[in-house]
């Protein structure tokens, strides 16, 4: 029952906070400042629904697919709030909060608010492998985040929109740098938590596709760091890469319950 | 106290009529010591207005004196008063009442004109006020963020781009006057004039150094081309004189171009590149109508705030009113206290020092007390209903009528 009363004051700060910023956009305002508490009360209330799951669990409680979609919005929504407070940050908000909101439902719908059964993994290994993973993940739909807008921002400069300094958004610069840097702090987490999980294969049949997808997605993330730093690719290219390895993670959460919480 | 404002501004005179009444500020500072006289006096002279500030206990005759130390009767002026005029001076320091809403020298140019007016407590109290409303309108709304000139909105576009423009390198193309504002304006955020093509090589080479910059000659725009960052094309050329083969490979870097020439100066195809961005005159002249529109409506978000400050000011104005009222009765009610208290003097004589001293407290209690809730009535009222309710509570405990009586009682010469 408390979990369910966390869940909705949540899920409800959440999906208030993604209209504001919709509604920001067209009218920049005070509405640019709800949605920023809408966010951080979001936030709030959610940490308090994991750590009333965690106080009722036995073990890890985030190790089913609905459980961790429901860490992975903490995460991402955690890392949001790094820059979301910064007025030129809030069109962030407008790609991050709908999809937050969207994927607490899903994991809500799944049974992510609830309490999970005991898994067959110690929970030592379930924080550093899923946690880890999670963590990394969070950090990349926040990469594709600031790519977006970057793209979104450079088609109303190259479309030379008369309406292009209304928004108040970041620099094309910036953004560029941040999506370059984000990649390069959620890699190598990234990278910590797929070791995890290697540690603990004991034979063939532990693998499954997914692994092979992750493997992917990392490969992307790695060519698209050494493309940027080693070679010098910027701008438009640079974003559109890091959408593409979003894309990877998005197929690997959608096949997450068909394989690993199989 | 009243408080006047007499002046004109470019909304009811022309240029022509404004230069005639326009002061330095030493000028200003001059004629605002000339006029005070026994009471307060601040001038305030830019380029769109000169207006004077008196706060004067005889305001028609300030007001007299204000217009026609301006005009002598050959200018239309506005006389406003009390509440009129310090809206009137927190919406001029907050930009509202300027040409372009929001602008931000106003702020500076108020500011200089309080210090060197002749300032009491009420000039003061208004202008600190106006200062804080200005600054509060401009960090509490986006009135002064988008750029209201075609040379401030390209250097916002670039800042768009490139983010800091610190060590950006600048190439301008074409030397005339166009040109050198929009450089002017990308130089002061922090950009370099790295250099200056002109068919006229003298002139290039006087810009060029104005900006510390290098003249180069017109057929090395294409290398220059491949180490500038923004590009400023504004010659009188009939055709275009920088074509999309000129552009080098940028390898994901962006290039800025600001194309102000007409006819156009860059071949429209430039655009097309990757990390190019090409801004024609046009272009600009739409950014800077968006900025200005988007300005007007920030500027009605600004008018509340305005209004609530000039409502706080009119509230501690009417504070003034009140006070020698309440000093009055104050001390009326200790002359009635004393006064019974020494007529009660030989039925007292018995007393120890320490009763004596309790009645003392006693009764100055009991007269604080009945006190207290009239004196906060009348704050309060002073600040809704005006000077009538002080004029009534005068009239209710007969203050003042002492005084009257006694210098009616004077022989006249």
């Amino acid at each position: 029952v408390v979990a369910e009363l966390l869940f909705w004051p949540a899920l409800l700060a959440y999906g208030e906070a993604a209209v504001a910023y919709a509604g920001d956009a067209r009218h920049p305002g005070s509405l640019g400042r709800l949605a920023t508490w809408g966010v951080r009360i979001g936030w709030l209330v959610q940490t308090a629904l994991l750590v009333v799951q965690a106080a009722r669990a036995d073990g890890f409680p985030w190790d089913t697919w609905a459980g961790s979609l429901n860490l992975f919005v903490w995460l991402v929504v955690g890392a949001y709030l790094i820059w979301g407070c910064k007025p030129r940050y809030r069109l962030l908000g407008l790609v991050v909060m709908p999809l937050a909101a969207l994927l607490l439902a899903l994991s809500y719908a799944a049974g992510g608010a609830g309490a999970t059964g005991a898994s067959g993994y110690s929970t030592i290994f379930l924080v550093l492998h899923v946690g880890l993973v999670l963590a990394g993940f969070a950090g990349l739909t926040l990469a594709a985040a600031l790519a977006a807008l970057y793209l979104w921002e450079e088609r109303l400069l190259k479309r030379r929109s008369p309406r292009v300094l209304k928004f108040r958004a970041p620099s094309l610069a910036i953004l560029d740098r941040l999506v370059a840097r984000t990649v390069a702090v959620a890699l190598p987490v990234l990278t910590l938590g797929m070791a995890a999980g290697f540690a603990r294969l004991r034979d063939k049949s532990d693998l499954d596709p997914l692994i092979g997808l992750t493997v992917l997605a990392w490969a992307v993330y790695g060519a698209f760091l050494v493309l940027r730093y080693g070679v010098g690719w910027r701008g438009r290219r640079a974003a559109y890469m890091a959408l593409i390895g979003f894309a990877l993670v998005i197929a690997l959460h959608l096949g997450l319950p068909t394989s690993h919480f199989a | 106290m009243s408080l006047v404002v007499v002046g004109t501004s470019h909304r009811l005179a022309p240029v022509e009529v404004r230069e005639k009444v326009a002061l330095d500020l030493k000028g200003a500072a001059d004629l605002a010591r000339r006029l005070a006289d026994g009471g307060e006096a601040v001038c305030l002279s830019t380029c769109n207005r000169t207006e004077i500030y008196l706060a004067h206990p005889a305001p028609d005759e300030a007001e007299e004196r204000a217009g026609a130390a301006l005009t002598a009767g050959e200018i239309e002026l506005y006389r406003l008063r009390d509440e009129a005029a310090a809206l009137h001076l927190f919406r001029v320091a907050s930009g509202l009442d300027s040409l372009v809403p929001g602008e931000g020298e106003i702020l500076g140019q108020v500011r200089a004109a309080y210090e060197s007016g002749t300032c009491g407590p009420v000039l003061d109290r208004l202008f600190r006020q106006a200062l804080h409303a200005g600054k509060k309108v401009r960090t509490e709304t986006a009135i002064s963020e988008s750029p209201a000139s075609i040379s401030a909105a390209a250097a916002a576009l670039a800042e768009q781009v490139f983010g800091d423009l610190e060590g950006c390198r600048v190439l301008l193309v074409g030397a005339g006057e166009v040109s050198e504002l929009a450089a002017r304006s990308l130089a002061k955020r922090g950009a370099s004039i790295s250099a200056v093509t002109s068919r006229t090589q003298a002139r290039a080479e006087e810009l060029a150094a104005q900006f510390g910059g290098q003249a180069i000659p017109f057929a090395q725009l294409g290398e220059e081309l491949a180490r500038a960052d923004v590009v400023i094309s504004s010659t009188s050329a009939s055709g275009q004189v920088m074509s999309r083969d000129q552009v080098p490979e940028r390898k994901g870097l962006p290039l800025f171009v600001i194309d102000l020439a007409v006819p156009r100066d860059v071949d429209p195809a430039v655009a097309e590149l990757d990390g190019c961005y090409l801004y024609d005159i046009d272009d600009l002249q739409a950014v800077v109508s968006e900025s200005l529109s988007g300005r007007w409506r920030e500027a009605a978000r600004a008018e509340t705030i305005v209004a609530q400050e000039a409502e706080r000011f009119r509230k501690w104005q009417a504070s003034l009113e009140v006070v020698p009222a309440i000093a009055s009765l104050r001390e009326r009610a200790e002359s009635i206290r004393s006064g019974e208290l020494a007529k009660a003097e030989s039925r007292l004589g018995g007393l120890s020092e320490s009763e004596r001293h309790t009645v003392e407290s006693l009764t100055t209690q009991i007269v604080n007390k009945l006190l207290h809730v009239p004196i906060v009535r009348l704050k309060e009222a002073a600040a809704t209903e005006g000077a009538g309710y002080v004029e009534a509570a005068r009239h209710l405990f007969g203050l003042g009528e002492e005084e009257r009586a006694s210098s009616d009682r004077k022989p006249r010469k």
